[in-house]
């Protein structure tokens, strides 16, 4: 393992002080947690928190700010924060008007955030939560825990973070967010495993002429795995897997999000955005939304996601168009 | 008999044993989650192990409670709400009825179950839970029957957690949070406190 870190253990904690000195008029740390606190507040508006497992940065604290993230709970690396962590970002990000969680859908995730919704209920906090489930390499069965929550996240956090700065109540962005994420699809490829400080080895092994399609933001294993090809052949099968997903036909609208899994270099993102946006043209695809960066990573894994988000509603553009000012968006 | 004194006993044997056994819980992990139980049940033991060498207790209650904040805030992950979860209604259980165990361990299954969801045979700490506390109901636990329940997850296949997402693939590999669970149990036994 390579790495220019301290110790192991200290990742996280030294991290958040370094993304903080960083935007130090943005946000703060409250203190002694791992929670990233909004400076600037809206009174009266709903507070968004998300948070989970460190190692994909700049998500989520690098969405802290007017516009999308009320706080973000940082856990340890790829391990869900605690319920206290998160109960004291419920309580210190909410204003008056409750607090919406938004989580990606894992297991550890959903248990401790639920917990904490629980434990806040008792303080008489109104919370409410919302679960992304955007990776459409899993399968969505009632036999596994379902699809996960990936790199669509970013865009939850943006569309309902204006909204809640727009004034919408608890209930309306709640309601919004039922019909915006089944709205966003995400696929990804993998040409090397990213590496947990604390255990100091890659996730999991390909060779040096290998991808594997599907891989989770975690090194959860994907569906298929063959020699390196051109970007032109990744772009379109992973074109191919959303087509089969949302059927689309001529003229409908969306918005994309090429994103860096870590370790792969933005020209590549850029060539790769380049073959999708030729492949979506040629199906005469609109896309007023585009984005093209390093937003949900996996530590310094290489590869890249392909999300898109089909604009069903004109507000849902305004809203991703609306200003934020965060350390990362 | 659960006394103050042999509730501390058998987690600080528990915490010796998840120390001892961290890098196994991880490597089970690794094979079909994400690598990270033995560090996650290790950080936890050790804050519950500060916990309760800080504080005198006058119950089982508050022995149990104290175990409960310590794991459910350090561990993390799923099994850290998982086994707060257990704990917490455990603490509950034992300020009901204090002698009976088989109570506060089925206490501690449905604290789990109802927080996960998960069904016996799902390939999770419910498969160790669930027949331990059968059997501890007809006064046979033995440490063949939790070491049977936890090797008998590895024929399964994982419907619930992040091992769900291989499918198969599960299939062949003991439940990493199973093993935990069956050190739990073994630590009962061990510190004589049937
Ligand atoms: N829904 C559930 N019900 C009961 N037990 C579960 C459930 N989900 C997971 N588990 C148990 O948790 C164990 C894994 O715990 P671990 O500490 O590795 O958390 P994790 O799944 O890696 O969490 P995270 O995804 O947040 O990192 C599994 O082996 C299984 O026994
Ligand atoms: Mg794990």
């Amino acid at each position: 393992m390579k790495k220019i870190i301290n110790k192991p253990e200290d990742v996280v904690d030294q991290m958040i002080d370094g993304l903080i000195f960083g935007s130090e008029d943005l946000i703060e740390r409250i203190p002694g947690t791992n929670v990233i606190l909004n400076k600037q507040l809206s009174k009266g508006k709903v507070a968004l928190v998300s948070g989970g497992g460190s190692g994909h940065e700049p998500t989520h604290a690098g969405f802290v700010g007017p516009g999308m993230l009320a706080a973000a709970v940082c856990g340890q690396v790829f391990t869900s924060p605690a319920p206290d962590q998160i109960l004291e970002a419920i309580k210190q990000a909410d204003q008056g008007a409750g607090v919406l969680l938004v989580i990606k859908n894992y297991s550890g995730d959903i248990m401790n955030f639920e917990m904490a919704e629980e434990l806040a209920a008792m303080d008489e906090i109104e919370v409410d939560h919302i679960v992304v489930d955007d990776d459409i390499a899993v399968e969505d069965s009632t036999y596994t825990a379902g699809r996960r929550g990936v790199a669509g996240t970013i865009l939850v956090h943006k569309i309902i973070g204006a909204a809640a700065e727009s004034g919408l109540s608890l209930k309306e962005l709640k309601a919004l967010a039922d019909q915006v994420i089944p709205s966003i699809k995400t696929i990804g490829v993998a040409l090397s495993a990213g590496t947990v400080p604390e255990s100091g080895k890659p996730g999991f092994e390909l060779e040096d002429n290998e991808m594997e399609y599907g891989v989770g933001i975690h090194g959860e294993p994907g569906y298929r795995r063959e020699p390196i090809k051109p970007s032109r052949e990744i772009a379109e099968e992973l074109t191919d897997q959303l087509r089969k997903a949302f059927q689309w036909k001529a003229g409908d609208c969306y918005g994309i999000l090429v994103n860096g899994l870590g370790a792969t270099p933005l020209m590549e993102q850029y060539i790769f955005a380049n073959d999708v946006a030729q492949l979506l043209k040629s199906e005469q695809i609109e896309l007023p939304f585009r984005k093209i960066g390093s937003y949900m990573t996996s530590l310094d894994m290489a590869g890249l996601s392909l999300t898109l988000i089909q604009l069903k509603d004109d507000h849902w553009l305004d809203w991703l168009n609306a200003p934020a000012r965060t350390t990362a968006w | 008999m659960l006394t103050v004194e042999s509730t501390i006993k058998w987690l600080n044997l528990f915490s010796e044993k998840v120390e001892k056994n961290k890098d196994y819980l991880s490597e089970l992990d690794q094979a079909i989650g994400d690598g990270d139980h033995g560090a996650n049940m290790a950080r936890g033991v050790a804050a519950m192990n500060e916990a309760l060498s800080n504080k005198s207790f006058d119950s089982i209650q508050d022995v149990l409670k104290t175990a409960a904040m310590a794991l459910l805030s350090k561990i993390g992950g799923a099994s850290g709400p998982l086994y707060g979860s257990a704990l917490i209604a455990m603490a509950k259980q034992a300020g009901e009825d204090r002698s009976d165990l088989a109570s506060i361990i089925q206490a501690g299954s449905d604290g789990i179950q109802k927080r996960g969801k998960a069904e016996p045979g799902d390939k999770t700490m419910v498969d160790v839970w669930v027949p331990v506390v059968n059997a501890l109901k007809n006064n046979k636990l033995s440490a063949d029957i939790i070491k049977k329940a936890v090797q008998d997850t590895e024929p399964l296949k994982a419907k619930k957690g992040r091992a769900s997402y291989l499918g198969d693939r599960s299939i062949g590999h003991i439940d990493p949070g199973s093993m935990s669970s069956g050190y739990l149990f073994e630590t009962l036994i061990e510190g004589d406190t049937l």
